[in-house]
């Protein structure tokens, strides 16, 4: 549904349309690109088996024409579902701008996201790469691409880190861990990092074990019995929420008490349905994600017009997706602002230089390097604290402090 | 019960209006890429890909009567070795199709033996298929060198652009390879129709013990469709590599995409020579046309679109068995002259 | 370490006891019937969202739910066999299988639009409860679920050997020509089946909830699973669809726990494939 573009006067855009209006003086010939809205096609999954992820990236980016319209920024969206299907992403990518879209954002799967990066590429349209896993994405040279998100590896790098970080802030000394993961793009991609980064890592536990599992398995009792036959202090996971649920449920059947559970940076552990499927079992596990910075102004503005438009979902549990999928569409909107022209060349020549000091995530400002992608996206430590997802490291951004080991799964409420 | 087929005819029971009117369409499609525009040009590239993979499937289904659910495997095993030889090797998907066609056809050609050899039919021939895709998937997850879960991709490499012969190019050139595999096909069906091992086929269609007892040597005639029909596969799945320039096993070799390849002959009309062409021609559009009309009505549902789709092929399996083709055939004068069949 | 390993075999046993009653369902109507119901995951998903809407709203324990769940499936399906597969019963495969496909497609959209993507949980209050036998760990939801399982089937069992009814149904698979010349009404006895497969499957979904959450995306991978299955176990053979399910349930654990358990169902299509080439009437089904 399309939201009004109308900014509501405060100094904020008093200030922006005062820019806009030198700007305009300045350089007569791009009038009328200046004063109209930038057409961006967003493309996300909403269908189909990523239709999870899809729909909670949407949920952002229904809100992020009127926030970024606080800042200035005028966007117009056209919400496309990609089915989680490449011939669909292709297709409707090509449909896009054929009416009239200036920008792609997506798409969340990298099949899906490469689809389109070809069409882009052809067409001389920027494509915003809001989530995709696969390193892949830029290291081809594509000019038309940039991605604001971590690729696998970053994840991994950030998230053994993090890992040292809360076991030293929890004076916790595990001895062993087992690493388990889903078989798919997303889990295979961390696992080839694990493989490749834990050694070096100087990690204060041995990594006894890696686990894949197939995540259309619907139960995962023989994998839990797997990991308790290690009997390691902690469990490092790489899931997607249907699989924790059943993770943790059958740790909890087969009476196996780990010291803490760890994503080193996969989502999973902290959606809704998790929390609702285990209530008080979902406390306490750790996940080392890029997330939304709760001081961070344009994020608090997010986390406003998210309540006021979705009453019926959390900012919390969606701020992964939501505050990367506002960010994509910030990086256009603000690249547009900039080259005051909507046009291919000069837009993609604006997006490569972005510099955002003031966005949502936690971390500095959004930049990217030659190959087009972000290098300094980090991760925070994000703990499961009364079924709501909270920052308890860095320091600087966290809102409580870091609880482990984790309480026994009998007598929580 | 058996199922009764439905006789179709041959290329030159057609008469004259239908060889004009296919000769049209042909230069329509050849000259399309001067008027038509991007996203029409896109969904014609999947409607040659899907006639192309449907025709494949209809020889061996609509004319040899085997029912293959795990199709996908072909073209999963095309992608990949043609992938795998460009990026590993340097070797063109011009050459790189040869050893891919090589592994689908002896992959197919045993699982017809086992199929002939065992008396596996029917239902069960089709289960057998669909384990062997499955396998396949799963194998495939778990091959480093394939990349696994994690994908396997085709580098972009901009420098190399102009190849036309490695499959590198724009979309003119995927159109027109695609045009050219999809009008082969049509010819090889209609070709193969009209030729002893066609009439071999449709005897054991029809009733195998007959075709025994008249000679016809069963084994070779299932297997030769089976090689057939998955060394065609296969080279759509060399296209479909250098098209999308990355492979996933759960997307390439999914069951889905084997229901997938089989909706347009089934729908077109089996065991016709433009059946799986009419059939891609209605379900590709449909599916676009589902999605343009359901934003217009500003209906928000993700899933309704699939919800439609699966409604229509429900209303023409019922009202249309035979497929669109036959009934659209009769329809236009376009029937076969001795045997009021459509071809 | 053999303790660990007799809990594996027991998770599998107990696992394969459910499957096997969704496969039951499709036993009894691909081999009454002879329709190939390619749309049979997507109603035991059905059935596992119905037990989840009358556990959230009324508080029903799934496996009290299954009575009411499978007497609608059943009715659903007497009249689904009726109004639509009838027409399409004897045709060609590939047609009733357009037919089952579509259907499919329409179920499961139409449950994503109706529920969302979201997986859907049955937390129940024993849900995570286990009893302790030696090394044994067993965990309540999944015994009751498997015995639940195995008293329909018994139940099913008698039906078919012992009550009239279920003996005239058995000889319409048997021969059909022979049963429509004794008399036998065929048309209203292929419903009866068709309704009796969806019954089963509604209770199989009913259990299922109590170890896996309702999503729309199991569809697929049930109904693969119940082919699997019920060609192992052997068609038409009731006890051939529990053991079947049991041994592809304690095969696949083991492979899972010995090897890469992501590489698993790799042993259950290998498996089939043996099935097919070696036996194909399945373990317990009689020859042709």
């Amino acid at each position: 549904m399309p939201n009004p573009r109308s900014a509501r006067p405060n100094r904020r855009g008093v200030l922006a349309g005062a820019a806009a209006v030198s700007a305009i003086l300045a350089a007569p010939a791009v009038v009328r690109a200046q004063a109209s809205a930038l057409k961006i096609a967003v493309l996300l999954p909403r269908s189909g088996y990523l239709a999870p992820s899809g729909q909670s990236c949407h949920r952002g980016a229904l809100i992020a024409p009127q926030v970024l319209a606080h800042y200035g920024y005028r966007v117009e969206l056209v919400h496309i579902d990609t089915e989680s299907s490449v011939d669909v992403a292709r297709t409707q990518a090509e449909r896009a701008i054929n009416e009239g879209a200036k920008c792609i954002v997506g798409a969340f799967d990298s099949a899906g996201t490469l689809a389109m990066a070809q069409v882009c590429e052809q067409r001389q349209v920027p494509l915003v790469v809001n989530i995709a896993g696969a390193p892949q994405l830029t290291e081809q040279g594509l000019k038309y691409l940039v991605r604001n998100f971590p690729t696998g590896g970053q994840l991994v790098v950030n998230g053994l880190k993090l890992i040292k970080d809360v076991l030293a802030a929890t004076k916790l000394a595990p001895k062993s861990a087992v690493f388990i993961h889903a078989n798919d793009t997303f889990g295979t991609a961390q696992r080839a990092a694990m493989d490749r980064l834990f050694p070096a890592a100087g990690m204060p536990f041995q990594l006894v074990d890696s686990i894949a599992y197939d995540p259309t398995a619907q139960d995962l009792s023989v994998e839990v019995t797997k990991i308790r036959a290690r009997s390691p202090e902690l469990v490092l996971v790489v899931t997607r929420a249907a699989d924790a649920i059943k993770l943790v449920r059958d740790m909890v059947r087969q009476r196996f008490e780990p010291q803490a559970v760890i994503s080193p940076g996969s989502p999973g552990l902290y959606d809704e349905e998790f929390y609702q499927a285990l209530g008080p079992l979902a406390d306490y596990h750790v996940y080392n994600l890029p997330w939304a910075d709760p001081k961070a102004p344009m994020s608090q503005a997010l986390e406003a017009a998210f309540k006021a438009a979705h009453p019926n979902f959390r900012f919390a549990v969606d701020c992964f997706n939501v505050g990367f999928t506002v960010e994509a569409l910030l990086v256009a909107a603000a690249a547009f602002k900039r080259a005051g022209t909507a046009d291919g060349a000069p837009l993609m020549q604006a997006i490569r230089a972005t510099d955002i000091a003031d966005h949502v995530m936690i971390g500095p400002a959004i930049r990217f390097d030659d190959k087009g992608q972000n290098p300094g996206i980090p991760s925070a430590c994000v703990q499961s604290r009364n079924r709501t997802p909270t920052v308890v490291l860095p320091a600087e951004a966290a809102t409580m402090t870091p609880v482990l080991p984790q309480p026994s799964w009998q007598g929580r409420s | 019960m058996r199922a009764l087929w439905r006789d179709t005819a041959l290329w030159r029971d057609m008469p004259v209006r239908g060889r004009l009117l296919a000769g049209l369409l042909l230069v329509l499609l050849l000259a399309a890429p001067l008027f038509a525009d991007r996203y029409l040009l896109s969904i014609l590239i999947l409607i040659f890909y899907f006639a192309y993979v449907g025709q494949a499937w209809n020889l061996m289904m609509g004319l040899a009567g085997q029912l293959s659910l795990g199709h996908a495997l072909h073209v999963g095993l095309g992608a990949y070795v043609a992938a795998m030889l460009w990026v590993y090797f340097g070797i063109g998907p011009w050459l790189g199709v040869i050893p891919a066609i090589g592994v689908a056809a002896l992959v197919g050609a045993a699982i017809a033996w086992l199929g002939c050899r065992f008396s596996i039919e029917g239902v069960y021939f089709a289960l057998l298929t669909i384990a062997f895709a499955e396998f396949t998937r799963i194998a495939f997850d778990h091959f480093g060198a394939a990349g696994g879960a994690g994908g396997f991709f085709v580098p972009y490499q901009a420098q190399r652009l102009g190849e036309w012969w490695n499959l590198r190019g724009g979309q003119w050139l995927f159109y027109y390879v695609g045009l050219a595999l999809a009008t082969g096909a049509v010819v090889l069906t209609a070709w193969l129709k009209g030729s002893r091992l066609g009439y071999q086929w449709r005897a054991l269609r029809e009733d195998q013990q007959a075709a025994r007892a008249l000679g016809i040597d069963i084994l070779a005639a299932k297997m030769k469709a089976a090689t057939i029909s998955s060394a065609m596969t296969a080279v759509g799945g060399v296209f479909y590599a250098f098209y999308y320039d990355s492979l996933f096993p759960a997307q390439v070799f999914g069951i889905g995409r084997s229901i997938e390849l089989i909706l347009a002959p089934i729908v077109g009309g089996l065991g016709t020579i433009f059946g799986p062409v009419v059939g891609a021609f209605i379900l590709t559009p449909l599916g676009e046309l589902l999605t343009a009309a359901l934003e217009k009505l500003g209906v928000n549902a993700p899933g309704a679109k699939a919800l439609f789709y699966g409604l229509t092929l429900m209303s023409i399996i019922f009202v249309r068995p035979d497929g669109v083709w036959p009934w659209l055939a009769r329809a236009c004068g376009l029937t076969g002259r001795r045997s009021g069949a459509s071809p | 370490m053999s303790g660990i390993i007799l809990n594996v075999v027991v998770q599998g046993v107990l696992t394969g006891l459910v499957y096997g009653l969704m496969a039951l369902g499709l036993s009894v109507i691909f081999g009454i019937v002879r329709v190939v119901n390619f749309a049979h995951g997507e109603f035991a998903v059905i059935a596992m969202y119905a037990a989840f809407v009358l556990f959230r709203n009324f508080g029903l324990d799934p496996v009290a739910a299954m009575l009411p769940v499978a007497a609608v499936f059943f009715g659903v399906g007497y009249l689904l066999q009726s109004a639509l597969i009838n027409p399409f019963v004897g045709r060609a495969e590939h047609e009733q299988f357009i037919l089952l496909v579509g259907l499919g497609m329409v179920i499961v959209n139409g449950l994503l639009m109706i529920f969302g993507p979201d997986a859907r949980p049955v937390n129940l209050s024993y849900g995570l409860d286990s009893y302790e036998i030696g090394p044994l760990l067993i965990d309540k939801a999944r015994l009751l679920a498997a015995a639940a399982a195995v008293v329909v089937a018994a139940i099913l069992f008698g039906f078919f050997r012992l009550t009239a009814l279920g003996t005239a149904i058995r000889a319409c698979a048997d021969n059909l020509i022979g049963a429509a010349v004794v008399g036998l009404d065929v048309k209203r006895l292929y419903a009866l089946s068709f309704g009796i497969g969806l019954a089963c499957v509604g209770a199989a979904g009913a259990l299922m909830v109590t170890i896996a959450d309702a999503r729309p995306a199991l569809a697929q991978a049930f109904t693969l699973q119940a082919f699997v299955i019920v060609i192992v176990g052997g068609l038409g053979s009731m006890s051939g669809a529990l053991v079947g399910g049991v041994l592809i349930g304690v095969s696949e654990a083991l492979a899972g726990f010995f090897f890469e358990p992501s590489m698993k169902s790799m042993f259950s299509f290998a498996l089939l494939v043996v099935v097919l080439v070696l036996r194909p009437q399945g373990l317990m089904g009689r020859r042709a």
